[in-house]
């Protein structure tokens, strides 16, 4: 009973949409799990859902020992997510955007500065307003904001999306740096190859659903091949 | 709470200090309105004599401006949704944005007032300078934090342009009513005297305690998802 | 009651069947229960027009328009009942041992029947203060902060409309009818104050209408009228919402199959 993320048969309904549609998914601690899947699968509500921003409509999700249906506000201070927007003020620089992020969940000065660092970021680009930055270089505030939050759970949407080769590589070193530190990563991605090389285990989002797929990378397929069961999952989940 | 709040408060600040929109935009159009007021009204002896309603109407519709503005900055670049997956307190939220809104609309209501001295001819007196002070104060706190509530509500919405003045006006139009009277009675506008304005003034204060209060309660379901 | 409610079907071949039923059988919103109160505000409807129209007298001083009153006073009558009802329901909503949706739609049906009816009392209101008084609106505390009212929730029914999920809807707007309970008195008392300067505080003070025997007796109709058809409408309406969530679910459950087939691709 120590998974760090345990869905089961989750339902997340968007308006009367319903973007999960009775996920079932196992997360241990120390995972990088990828979520692969076409657009509108619903990669970025799972992540969503495991932040506790999108309420639970049926079945069961627990995070980080926390029960999303009664208790989804205690487990964000524990998640760090990383959605598709930046979640950056425009009109501060990078130092005061991730100086403000790390001190809502009171990092300290120390752990600011070391995240700055990790990303590149402490130099020249700290005292630049975050409007005239590039998209690559606003992604990697963002992550920069993330690391400073020090959470045990690491949800990140697209991470790569907008990174140089350097960049992606700092990411890489920091997701492993942060997994052999104890922390968990769910990552949802299209990039196979890089994420795929990173991930412990992939799974396949589709319809609202998840499906297993394996260990390791697992690239070059863009449609699933496997029988539709979900077979050992949702046997687990019972 | 309150270190959220002193947060949030310094963060708004910060960048209302960088990008001037308020200054630079807010402030040229509560002047512009205070000038279409006196061509509305076309008489010297009637502006002057409504000058204090003028000052706070203009304030009102700057309030609307201000309060989506506090709102877009939130909602840009997803910020709104950071905040809430941070775990941060929506009440230490509610009470930091409504400090930061309430230093610009004090900036604000500074401006308007000497406006409407030197457009108006509104004439100060230095016996009710207590009273316009102590009014200037509770009217921008109860502003502040009826506009942060509403404005909290109206951000995630569709609709939010013409949802916020339809849910905001009508709750402030008891700070409106009292800040024009207190006002009048500290300029001694139309005879006034200023011992008038003092019940006015705890009617503010009421409006304040009381919105606080429910403003802080009702903040967190409001802006959750 | 005893009908099978709402149940989540996981396979195509059962959720056919589901798919056809709720929708095709013609539910009415009518029970034994509300045919009664129909009809019974029929009736006293009818004896409200009886008794307002033709058998109490006209007033002495106002002639027949203070036959205007016996629907004026009904009117305003279920609007502030309405509204009440709504902050009571809303708060029973927020309250998480009576939590539930009935509520929130108690609250909702209550709202809309109140906004309709504060619409007709400023109708009704100012034809008899034009026919009493010369003037369709006066500056007076209670016609004034009546109008606040209605705008207030007019507000609060746009925020129902904001969509959402149906918790999300019934959290949101039970806070808002709670803030709106905070605003009234504000609004009312500051209004209050400020013509109390100028002129008596209400138009009953000033206008004087002593309503005796068969007009006080037609007014008393008039309230028992109203406040029938307010249950009336009230029940019915709940109902109403409560088939549309009812809808709105079956509708989930069948975009939930759609939504789990696009896997099956």
């Amino acid at each position: 009973m120590d998974h760090v993320v345990h869905l089961s048969n989750a339902v997340a309904v968007l308006g009367q949409f319903p973007v999960l549609a009775g996920a079932n998914l196992t997360v241990d601690r120390g995972e990088i799990v990828l979520l692969q899947g076409p657009n509108g699968a619903g990669k970025t509500s799972l992540l969503r859902l495991c932040a506790g921003l999108l309420p639970l409509a049926r079945g069961e999700a627990t995070v980080l020992g926390c029960d999303l249906r009664t208790n989804r506000e205690s487990v964000r201070s524990r998640v760090g997510m990383l959605g598709h927007a930046n979640g950056l003020y425009a009109d501060l620089t990078v130092a005061e955007n991730v100086r403000f992020w790390g001190a809502t969940v009171r990092a300290s000065r120390s752990e600011v500065t070391a995240a700055l660092t990790r990303m590149g970021l402490a130099q020249r680009l700290g005292d630049v307003v975050v409007s005239r930055l590039s998209a690559g270089q606003k992604r990697r505030t963002a992550l920069a904001c993330l690391i400073a939050r020090r959470a045990e759970l690491w949800l990140l949407d697209e991470p790569h999306a907008g990174l140089d080769a350097a960049g992606r590589d700092e990411l890489d070193a920091t997701l492993r740096e942060a997994t052999s530190a104890g922390a968990t990563i769910v990552v949802a991605s299209h990039e196979l190859e890089r994420a795929g090389a990173l991930a412990t285990r992939v799974v396949e989002v589709v319809g609202g659903q998840i499906r297993e797929l394996s260990s390791g990378p697992e690239s070059s397929r863009p449609e699933s091949t496997g029988p539709e069961s979900t077979g050992p999952e949702s046997g687990e989940a019972n | 709470m309150l270190r959220v709040a002193r947060l949030l408060a310094a963060k708004d600040l910060r960048i209302e200090a960088r990008s001037r929109i308020v200054t630079n935009q807010v402030l040229p159009f509560a002047a512009i309105v205070m000038v279409m007021f006196a061509f509305a009204l076309n008489s010297d002896a009637v502006v002057s004599r409504v000058a204090p309603g003028l000052v706070w109407l203009a304030t009102l519709f700057s309030l609307l401006v201000l309060v989506q503005r506090a709102f877009a900055i939130e909602s840009a670049d997803g910020a709104t949704d950071a905040l809430r997956a941070a775990g941060v307190d929506p009440a230490g939220i509610f009470l930091g944005k409504a400090m930061a809104l309430a230093v610009q609309l004090a900036v604000l209501e500074i401006v308007l007032l000497l406006s409407a001295v030197v457009l108006y001819r509104a004439q100060l007196r230095l016996s009710g300078v207590v009273l316009l002070v102590t009014t200037l104060v509770a009217a921008t706190c109860g502003l502040a934090l009826v506009g942060t509530l509403y404005g909290g509500l109206a951000a995630g919405v569709r609709g939010r342009e013409t949802l916020l003045p339809l849910l905001l006006l009508p709750v402030v139009a008891p700070v409106l009513i009292g800040a024009t009277r207190a006002t009048e009675a500290a300029l001694g506008t139309g005879g006034a005297a200023v011992a008038d304005g003092w019940p006015w003034v705890g009617l503010l204060a009421v409006f304040v305690a009381l919105f606080g209060v429910g403003g802080t309660l009702a903040f967190g379901p409001l802006i959750e998802e | 009651m005893a009908t099978p409610k709402t149940q989540i079907t996981d396979s195509p071949a059962e959720y056919s069947d589901t798919k056809r039923a709720p929708l095709g059988r013609v539910r009415s919103t009518g029970t034994p229960f509300t045919r009664t109160i129909g009809i019974a505000t029929i009736v006293s409807m009818a004896t409200l027009a009886v008794f307002g129209l033709v058998l109490s007298p006209a007033d002495v001083r106002q002639g027949d328009s203070v036959r205007i009153l016996y629907i004026h006073v009904g009117t305003v009558w279920i609007a502030y009942v309405a509204f009440t009802v709504t902050a009571v329901s809303s708060a029973a909503y927020l309250w998480k041992r009576t939590r539930s949706l009935t509520w929130d739609r108690f609250a909702g049906a209550s709202a809309e029947i109140g906004v309709l009816f504060m619409a007709l009392t400023l109708f009704a209101g100012s034809l008899w203060g034009r026919l009493s008084w010369g003037k369709f609106w006066v500056w007076d505390a209670r016609v004034t902060s009546t109008a606040f009212m209605f705008i207030t929730y007019i507000g609060y029914l746009a925020v129902r409309g904001l969509g959402g999920s149906h918790q999300q809807r019934a959290k949101r707007s039970a806070v808002v009818a709670l803030l709106a309970v905070l605003q009234i008195p504000l609004v009312h008392f500051s209004v209050k104050l400020w013509r109390g300067l100028h002129q008596d505080s209400s138009v009953a003070d000033r206008t004087h209408v002593t309503l005796q025997g068969l007009m006080l007796f037609s007014l008393f109709v008039s309230l028992i009228a109203f406040s029938l058809l307010y249950l009336w409408l009230l029940i019915h309406r709940q109902r109403v919402l409560a088939m549309q969530d009812a809808l709105d679910d079956k509708g989930l459950d069948y975009a939930l199959q759609q939504r789990r087939d696009e896997g099956d691709l």
